[in-house]
C-alpha cells in the first residue's frame, strides 16, 4: 500500500468515526446550550440506545428481516423510545435541580450515568451481546481504497440527521425558541415561551440523536455492552469542546475533526492505535489551553 | 370594566416590603403611565403583573382572569407583553428572528410537526414570518436591517425592535419600561407618535414607566404615582401636576429635576 492509499483509507475511517462523535456531541452541546448542564449521562443514553436498538431489531426481524430496512427501522424506534426516556430522566432527575447551584445538577448527572450503567449491567449480567444484522461486507473499491456499504450508510445517515437538526433549529418556531432560551431564559419566558417545554424538546432531540448513534455503532461494530457509552461520552464531550460547547455547527465540526485526528494520529510513527485516546484527550487539553471557547464558540461576557 | 385590575397587591422579599397594598387599573385601549422616584417599586410592579414575581397578597385580574399565580409565559399568552429598561434582545439571532420568537405563544403546531417539517408547520412558519414582518414595518425598521444580528443595530433601533417583538405576541396590553431612556430628542418624538399609533391602529392599551415627565404628561390619559411601594396618587396629568403629595415625593429624591418639570 502506498502512502496515499493509507491516508485516503484513514480519511474514510476518520469521517465514519467522526460522524459518530458528531451525533453524540450534538446532544451534549444542545443540552449545554439550553440548560447549561454538562450531561455526563449522555454517553450512557447512547449505550441504552444501542440496547433498545437491538431489542427493536429483534422485534421487527420477523416482519422485515435484519437487513438494511430492519436496521433503519430499529434506529427510528430506538430514537423514539430513548428520546422519551431522555425527557423522563430530565423530568425526574434534572428538572427539580434547575434552580439549584450548578454543581448539584452536575453531580446529579454523574449519578444518572451510574444508574444507567449499573442498571444495564444488572439486566444483562455484564455480557457483551452480539448485534449482528445482515448487512454483509460488500462495498465499493475506489482505486486502491475500499469503502464498505455500512460505512457509506452510516456517514449518510449521520449527515441526514445533522441536516434535519440544522433545519429544525434554524427554520422552525421550536428551534428559534430553543435558541432564545439558550440566550436568555427569563426573557424567553416573558416573551411567552414555555421554557420547560423547550427543555423537554431539547432533551428529546439530543437523546434521540445519541440513540441513533448507539444503534448505528452496534450494527457497525457488531457487539454492545453496558460500558460502551463511557469512552464515547468523553470523546463526544471533547468534540463539543473542540467545536465550541453550545454551538451546534461546532459540535458537527468538532466531531469530524476529532475523528480525523484520531485516525490520522494512529499513523504518526511512534503513536500506535493503543495511544489513540491519549492523543485525542491531549488535543482536548491543548484546545482548552489555547482556545477555550473552541473553534466556533463565542466568548461569553457575563453582563451584570 | 378595566382591562387590568390590581387590588391590594403586596410584594416583599425577605422582610423588605416592595409593594404595599397597591390597587390600580388600566382600561382597555388606554394610554397610562406609572411614575415615581427611583426605587419606588415601578419595575417590581411590572414584574408582578407579568408573573415574574409572585406577590404574597392581592389579586391581579387581566381581561377577567386572575393571573397572580400564572407563569410568565401564560400571562404573555393571556395578552400582556413588555419591554425592558435595558434593551434585552436575543444575541446571535437576527432582527427578524427576534421578532418571530414573540409569535411562539401563538403557534399551534406541535414539536413533532416541527421535527417532521409537516406542511401545516410550514404554513404556520410562513404566517409567523408575515406577522413579524408586519410588526417590524409598523415600528419602522427598514427590511435591509432584518437579517442583521439584532444586537448590532443602533440603540434607538434596538428599542424599536424590542417593541416589535412585544407586539408580535399579539398583546391587549403593552408594558413599556422606560422606553425613552437613552433616546435623542428626535427619537423621543417618534416614540410618542409610535405609542399613539400602537393604541389607535392596533387597539393595544399601553402602560409605561417613564422618567421623562414631559413625555408622560403629553401622552398619558391617566397617570399613577408610586412612592416607596405605595400608590400615592392617581389621576389625569393635570391633576397629578397639581398634587402636593407627588411634588413632595419627588423633592429631595434623585429625580428633583422631574419635580421641577411637574
Amino acid at each position: 500500500m502506498t502512502l496515499t492509499t493509507i491516508l485516503l483509507q484513514q480519511l474514510v475511517n476518520g469521517l465514519v468515526l467522526g460522524s459518530f462523535y458528531a451525533l453524540v456531541a450534538l446532544g451534549y452541546t444542545m443540552v449545554f446550550g439550553v440548560v447549561k448542564l454538562l450531561n455526563f449521562a449522555h454517553g450512557d443514553l447512547y449505550m441504552v440506545g444501542a440496547f433498545i436498538g437491538l431489542l427493536a431489531l429483534s422485534l421487527v426481524a420477523g416482519a422485515v428481516g435484519t437487513s438494511w430496512v430492519g436496521v433503519g427501522l430499529a434506529i427510528l424506534l430506538s430514537m423514539l423510545a430513548v428520546g422519551f426516556f431522555g425527557v423522563f430522566i430530565e423530568r425526574i432527575a434534572y428538572a427539580p435541580m434547575l434552580k439549584a447551584p450548578r454543581l448539584s445538577i452536575l453531580i446529579t448527572a454523574l449519578a444518572v450515568s451510574l444508574v444507567l450503567q449499573n442498571g444495564v449491567l444488572s439486566l444483562t449480567g455484564g455480557q457483551v451481546m452480539p448485534f449482528s444484522p445482515k448487512l454483509g461486507f460488500a462495498g465499493i473499491n475506489l482505486g486502491d481504497i475500499f469503502i464498505n456499504y455500512k460505512q457509506i450508510a452510516l456517514a449518510g445517515a449521520a449527515a441526514v440527521l445533522m441536516l434535519a437538526l440544522e433545519l429544525f433549529v434554524s427554520r422552525t418556531q421550536y428551534g428559534r425558541a430553543m435558541r432564545a432560551v439558550s440566550v436568555d431564559k427569563d426573557m424567553s419566558e416573558l416573551m411567552g415561551i414555555d421554557v420547560n417545554r423547550i427543555i423537554a424538546v431539547t432533551f428529546f432531540v439530543g437523546t434521540a440523536l445519541a440513540a441513533a448513534a448507539g444503534t448505528m455503532a452496534g450494527a457497525y461494530y457488531g457487539s454492545i455492552w453496558y460500558f460502551m457509552g463511557f469512552l464515547i461520552g468523553l470523546k463526544a464531550f471533547t468534540a463539543a469542546v473542540i467545536g465550541g460547547i453550545g454551538s451546534i455547527p461546532g459540535a458537527m465540526l468538532g466531531g469530524l475533526v476529532l475523528g480525523l485526528l484520531e485516525s490520522f494520529g494512529t499513523q504518526i510513527p511512534g503513536i500506535g492505535s493503543a495511544w489513540k485516546d491519549v492523543f485525542s484527550f491531549s488535543v482536548l487539553i491543548l484546545v482548552l489551553v489555547f482556545k477555550p471557547t473552541g473553534l466556533l464558540g463565542k466568548s461569553e461576557q457575563e453582563r451584570m | 370594566m378595566a382591562l387590568l385590575d390590581l387590588k391590594g397587591v403586596s410584594l416583599g422579599f425577605a422582610g423588605n416590603r416592595v409593594l404595599q397594598d397597591v390597587s390600580f387599573a388600566v382600561d382597555a385601549g388606554a394610554i397610562a403611565s406609572l411614575i415615581g422616584p427611583n426605587g419606588a417599586g415601578k419595575t417590581s410592579l411590572f414584574n408582578s403583573i407579568t408573573g415574574f414575581y409572585k406577590p404574597q397578597r392581592g389579586s391581579i385580574v387581566f381581561d377577567g382572569v386572575e393571573t397572580r399565580r400564572m407563569k410568565p409565559h401564560q400571562v404573555t399568552r393571556a395578552g400582556i407583553a413588555r419591554t425592558f429598561q435595558n434593551v434585552r434582545l436575543f444575541r446571535e439571532m437576527s432582527v427578524l428572528e427576534n421578532v418571530m420568537s414573540g409569535q411562539h405563544c401563538r403557534s399551534r403546531a406541535g414539536a413533532i410537526g416541527a421535527v417532521l417539517h409537516l406542511p401545516a408547520q410550514q404554513r404556520e412558519e410562513a404566517h409567523i414570518h408575515d406577522v413579524a414582518a408586519g410588526c417590524l414595518r409598523f415600528v419602522g425598521i427598514d427590511p435591509a436591517e432584518w437579517e442583521r444580528d439584532a444586537t448590532t443595530l443602533a440603540y434607538g433601533h434596538q428599542r424599536r425592535v424590542e417593541i416589535a417583538r412585544a407586539l408580535a405576541t399579539e398583546p391587549k396590553l403593552l408594558l413599556l419600561d422606560e422606553p425613552a431612556a437613552g433616546l435623542t430628542k428626535g427619537e423621543k418624538a417618534e416614540l410618542v407618535t409610535l405609542i399613539a399609533r400602537i393604541r389607535d391602529e392596533r387597539g393595544v392599551a399601553v402602560l409605561l414607566i417613564e422618567h421623562d415627565t414631559g413625555l408622560v404628561m403629553s401622552i398619558s390619559e391617566r397617570v399613577s404615582v408610586l412612592d416607596h411601594g405605595v400608590m400615592i396618587a392617581e389621576g389625569t396629568p393635570r391633576e397629578i401636576q397639581a398634587n402636593p403629595r407627588v411634588i413632595e415625593a419627588y423633592l429631595g429624591s434623585e429625580d428633583a429635576e422631574a419635580a421641577l418639570a411637574l
